[in-house]
């Protein structure tokens, strides 16, 4: 038990340092490198929560997809950080105080008086043959088919929008169009019938 | 033993600190959308914290429909962001008045 509270400390202090980092820095690409670091950490805290597969999740999706593409669209824009700096140290003390008086009113409710051990025990640790995946499955697949068919709806809805949204059309560019090339009929469009009188080659005589 | 107040406190932190980031950084779009991706993660380990003490896999379900839909938000936010990079060669949100009646 000693050594599970040992990594969850230690996951938890990585976690919430690299949050820290990611809105302090004056890089953007330094902050999403940090992010990676955040959901990395938290992916192994998911781990020790048995939640396997949401952990592997975590990191092949969100480090491997969408951070991926946030470093992506970070390196693409030529952005003036200078400006977008100004004001940080403004807004300083009002983010401070506002995150304060949050975190001691959550801290107030979920604190170990209301959600501690006396309240909700420690289940017991699952053993080898409790398979998190199978039964994950299990429910998204009977229970939750609809809305899984939902949420396959959206991805294609955000994959139409993206690809629309940053579509742009060149004048300059060269392509064939396909509905005009079905259209081609023989007549006119590739063969030219031209009427003229019959030629009579000259025989040679020897 | 690990309690579940130590997991809700530890996305509390993780919560708070986004918010702080939204105050921090409200001049950079993508620094937002960032927080907006903590904050998501915040409540995504509240979910499955209560999963694993209540041993039931609904929780777990639920995170993975917020994981399609926070990368489908992601997708689009940064493809919005795209266009506006091209359109108006800047992501500072001050400069994005141009809704204003």
């Amino acid at each position: 038990m000693g050594f599970e509270k040992f990594l969850f400390y230690c996951f938890a202090a990585i976690t919430v340092a690299a949050a820290v980092m990611v809105i302090t820095r004056r890089n953007p690409v330094h902050a999403v490198l940090w992010m990676v670091v955040a959901f990395v950490s938290s992916a192994a805290l998911w781990l020790l929560l048995e939640a396997e597969f949401l952990g592997i999740v975590l990191v092949l999706v969100y480090v491997g997809a969408v951070m991926v593409l946030f470093l992506f669209v970070v390196m693409m824009l030529d952005i003036d950080i200078a400006t977008l700096r100004a004001g940080f140290i403004k807004y300083l003390p009002v983010g401070a105080l506002v995150a304060t008086v949050m975190l001691v009113e959550i801290v107030l409710i979920v604190g170990p008086g209301n959600f501690g051990l006396d309240a909700f025990p420690a289940p017991p640790a699952a053993g080898v043959e409790v398979n998190n995946t199978h039964d994950l499955g299990m429910m998204l697949y009977t229970v939750y088919v609809y809305p899984f068919e939902l949420a396959a709806v959206i991805l294609l809805v955000a994959i139409v929008a993206a690809i629309r949204l940053t579509l742009r059309h060149r004048i300059d560019t060269k392509f064939i169009d396909p509905a005009r090339q079905v259209a081609v009929r023989k007549g006119p469009d590739r063969i030219r019938i031209v009427k003229m009188p019959a030629v009579v080659e000259a025989e040679t005589q020897e | 033993m690990i309690a579940l107040s130590d997991y809700l406190i530890l996305s509390g932190i993780l919560f708070c600190l986004a918010v702080a980031g939204i105050f921090l950084n409200r001049k950079n779009v993508i620094i937002l959308l960032m927080c907006i991706e903590l904050m998501l993660l915040a409540v995504n380990t509240n979910f499955i914290a209560f999963s694993h003490f209540l041993q039931d896999m609904t929780g777990q379900v639920f995170v993975f429909f917020i994981l399609t839909v926070a990368a489908a938000e992601a997708a689009i936010g940064l493809a919005i962001l795209v266009v506006l990079f091209r359109n108006r060669r800047t992501i500072n949100v001050q400069d994005l008045d141009r809704l204003k009646g």
